[in-house]
């Protein structure tokens, strides 16, 4: 049992490394995340910059064939690509929907034609794209869109909402599941498109969390005419497609570096409970350790995935726990830290807080990733049906027509 | 990156847990757990045939000579049949105490013994409702002679020998002891406990034969030490337990209509056994961990061991107690298999000390690591 790199993983990490140490930006300023109010026109650029050395290196889409542009690597090479890069102050954000979610799904579903057209210009960071699934009234039920699409002549028109949608506001095109019939079953009604995001009808609103922060846009869509080209798989289908995105979805959740139970233990170490020290209050060590459990043992299947990939072996189901371990984590954490605080704790000033606020911040954030990309439950469902093989929640909408279908407001 | 058992030590896994499928079905324990037996000999026999005593006792002294990722995968699976058998006590603890800190006579007498399973040694540390501290051990050492009371002694009522934890009468320092159990001076009851398919002992020693080990004038350093690696062992043998449990909770939801459906499609029922899996994942991972760190005798070996513990204590006693909950008013019964789980996840989760005092071991252990 070690961590250590095989021979050839050695090789390629040394090869990434002489190539990052010769190509990597240095002089870059932090590459700030995109916020949608705040869009900053220069970070993009330098992102597309970054993105289009990448690319002609092959190391923008390793493990994606070479007559994608990639490199025909394995996993294992994208995660050591991937662990060398972070060690750089690179622009990152910006195209991870686009390849990993939207080019895979044209990759299985557009004409060759339309991949020779689209993949090279995503992957060299040309053309950006996004990802329009989710709706005012289908979150978690993503299947229950509502945005439809009528067929007119040779083009569709579609009508309706979309939001939750990371990058619309600079992206060049988008792929979007729309209800092409209403009076079939949910599932059966879907059809999916993939659209150019400047089309006339095309509204993109950000959305404010309670964060403060705009990650994400509303979308409206009034009388958008797409050609029917533009549709993948067969009308009715869409469901099918839409699978595609979401499976490659699972693989890119996760939730960012946050405060952990070392930021708990130093603040423990500032704080006083009855004239002592936090740190040496018995309630305070057991959440430190339940926390440090969690922590290393999110790390520790990490390096087990990754011992199934660089045996060239598919990974066992233990990747699922992540989010739904680390989302709660973040916040719970947050929480019992701002409790720990006594009345300071509602204060989140970066100035006056302990920790420069990351605690408030972080409880903030938090609620947000315990839903993004699934909600706890949702992946409680995953882990229960697809690795334990429990039934499937019964369904009162399998065989009712759409539009027929009970809805709230 | 290589974070997994060799092939090797998977096939080791596969062997003890097609004997166990063979030989240590659930209604063993229940005749252990019924009946007068202290352990399942035969059990215990098809162990000591399979050479899996003498797992980490070097070739010299009769045994098969390899490391702890061995026991590792014995003890996982020990805990997926709720093994009535002294293994934990005698291998993790007794053998590994005997093998670490025991002087060359003391290996040469006892691991060949203990390796063909010709004796069965325990580890004596409890002696009253608090934690043992290195300050509140009472039981004395004095020329050769112990004196004093260990409850409860994991069985003990049995047990040849016994590593005890005792304090220099004239020094006050902890040291380990060697005591045979059939001697004179030792008297042992068995103890009514919450698992009797795992026999535990209240002995009592005045003035029996002691013969010191080599823990030179470090003693408490070598009970941590000893607890160290058999809370990774330990580790495993929950996990095992905890993913039978899992399994039959499982098994169960599958099985069991309410209300026109399986229970297992209730979101409830689903939500639960999912949650079980995350701890279950959670200590598997520290305790890969942990066993890596005891194989190297790494210098992560206490944090991770306590992270193991920790961990696994949490999976096996949440996925024990739940598997009860999901069958509902028949894993109430004494005829239903949930008690075995139920009973031994308890065992183990004060066998080596409470959760609270690991958590704090661990935190000690953060505290040191970030000064250092």
């Amino acid at each position: 049992m070690d961590f250590n790199d095989t021979k050839e993983e050695a090789e390629f990490r040394s090869e990434v490394k002489v190539w990052l140490e010769s190509n990597a930006p240095k002089s870059l300023q932090v590459a700030a995340r995109y916020d949608a109010i705040d869009v900053k026109e220069d970070a993009l650029s330098r992102a597309r910059e970054w993105q289009a050395k990448k690319a002609e290196s092959g190391y923008a889409a390793i493990t994606w064939p070479k007559e994608f542009g990639g490199l025909g690597g394995t996993a294992i090479q994208s995660v050591i690509y991937s662990q060398e890069e972070s060690k750089y102050n690179v622009p990152t954000g910006f195209f991870e929907i686009g390849l990993g979610m939207c080019i895979p799904t044209m990759m299985a579903w557009a004409t060759s034609e339309q991949n020779e057209r689209y993949v090279k210009p995503a992957l060299h960071g040309e053309e950006v794209w996004c990802q329009l699934f989710s709706e005012p009234a289908a979150g978690s039920d993503v299947a229950g869109v509502r945005t439809k699409a009528e067929k007119d002549g040779d083009d569709w028109i579609i009508n309706g909402q979309k939001v939750w949608t990371s990058g619309a506001h600079f992206s060049d095109f988008g792929i979007i599941v729309v209800r092409t019939d209403p009076n079939v079953a949910k599932h059966k009604g879907l059809s999916f498109f993939f659209l150019d995001m400047k089309s006339e009808g095309i509204e993109v609103k950000p959305i404010r969390q309670i964060s403060g922060g705009a990650n994400f846009n509303e979308v409206f869509f009034t009388d958008v005419r797409v050609p029917d080209s533009q549709r993948l798989g067969e009308v009715g289908e869409g469901w099918k497609v839409a699978l595609t995105t979401l499976m490659n979805e699972r693989l890119a959740i996760g939730v960012p570096k946050s405060a952990d139970y070392s930021s708990l233990t130093k603040a423990a170490k500032e704080i006083d409970i009855n004239d002592e020290p936090a740190i040496k209050n018995d309630l305070v060590r057991s959440k430190i350790a339940d926390w440090y459990i969690q922590a290393e043992g999110l790390k520790y299947t990490k390096m087990r995935t990754l011992t199934s990939l660089s045996k060239g072996e598919t990974p066992g189901p233990e990747s699922s726990i992540g989010k739904i371990v680390s989302a709660p984590k973040m916040q719970d954490l947050a929480s019992f830290a701002m409790d720990l605080q006594g009345a300071a704790g509602i204060m989140n000033d970066a100035e006056i807080a302990l920790l420069h606020s990351i605690f408030q911040s972080q409880w903030l954030s938090a609620a947000g990733y315990r839903i993004a990309g699934g909600t706890d439950e949702i992946l409680r469902n995953i882990v229960a049906e697809r690795v334990l093989g429990l039934p499937q929640d019964v369904r009162v909408d399998k065989s009712v027509p759409f539009n027929e279908l009970p809805s709230g407001r | 990156m290589n974070f997994d058992f060799s092939e090797d030590q998977k096939l080791l896994k596969e062997q003890v847990s097609k004997f166990l499928a063979d030989n240590c079905s659930l209604s063993v324990v229940r005749e252990v757990l019924e009946g007068e037996a202290f352990y399942s000999e035969d059990v215990w026999k098809g162990l000591v045939e399979l050479g899996l005593t003498g797992t980490t006792i070097p070739e010299e002294y009769g045994g098969l000579g390899l490391g702890a990722l061995e026991l590792c995968v014995i003890a996982e699976e020990l805990g997926r049949a709720a093994a009535p058998v002294p293994f934990s006590s005698s291998v993790y603890l007794g053998t590994e105490a005997i093998r670490i800190f025991g002087t060359e006579s003391q290996k040469e007498k006892w691991l060949p013994k203990l390796a063909v399973g010709e004796i069965i040694s325990t580890f004596a540390l409890a002696e009253t409702s608090s934690e043992p501290t290195e300050k509140n051990i009472k039981t004395l050492f004095s020329g050769g002679k112990v004196s004093g009371q260990k409850i409860p002694v994991a069985d003990g009522s049995y047990a040849d020998i016994a590593v005890v934890v005792v304090k220099d009468s004239d020094s006050d320092i902890i040291s380990l002891a060697i005591v045979e159990l059939n001697s004179k001076g030792v008297e042992r009851n068995a103890v009514s406990t919450l698992d009797p398919s795992r026999d535990h002992a209240d002995i009592i020693f005045k003035d029996a034969d002691a013969e010191l080990m080599d823990v030179d004038g470090e003693g408490w350093d070598a009970v941590e030490r000893v607890l160290a690696s058999a809370a990774v062992l330990m580790a495993f043998e929950q996990i095992g337990g905890a993913e039978a449990s899992l399994n039959m909770a499982k098994d169960y939801a599958l099985d069991r209509y309410a209300f026109g459906r399986q229970i297992g499609s209730y979101q409830a029922i689903k939500h639960k056994l999912a949650d079980m899996y995350v701890k279950i994942e959670l200590a598997r991972s520290n305790s890969f961990y942990g066993a890596m760190m005891l194989n190297d005798e790494g210098a992560d070996l206490k944090i991770s061991a306590a992270a193991s513990r920790v961990a696994a204590t949490d999976a096996f006693n949440f996925a024990a107690q739940e598997n009860v909950h999901t069958h509902g008013g028949i894993g109430f019964t004494w005829e239903a298999d949930t008690q075995f789980f139920y009973r031994r996840s308890q065992v183990l989760a004060l066998a080596l000390g409470s959760s609270l005092t690991w958590k704090n071991k661990l935190v000690s252990q953060l505290e040191a690591k970030n000064v250092s």
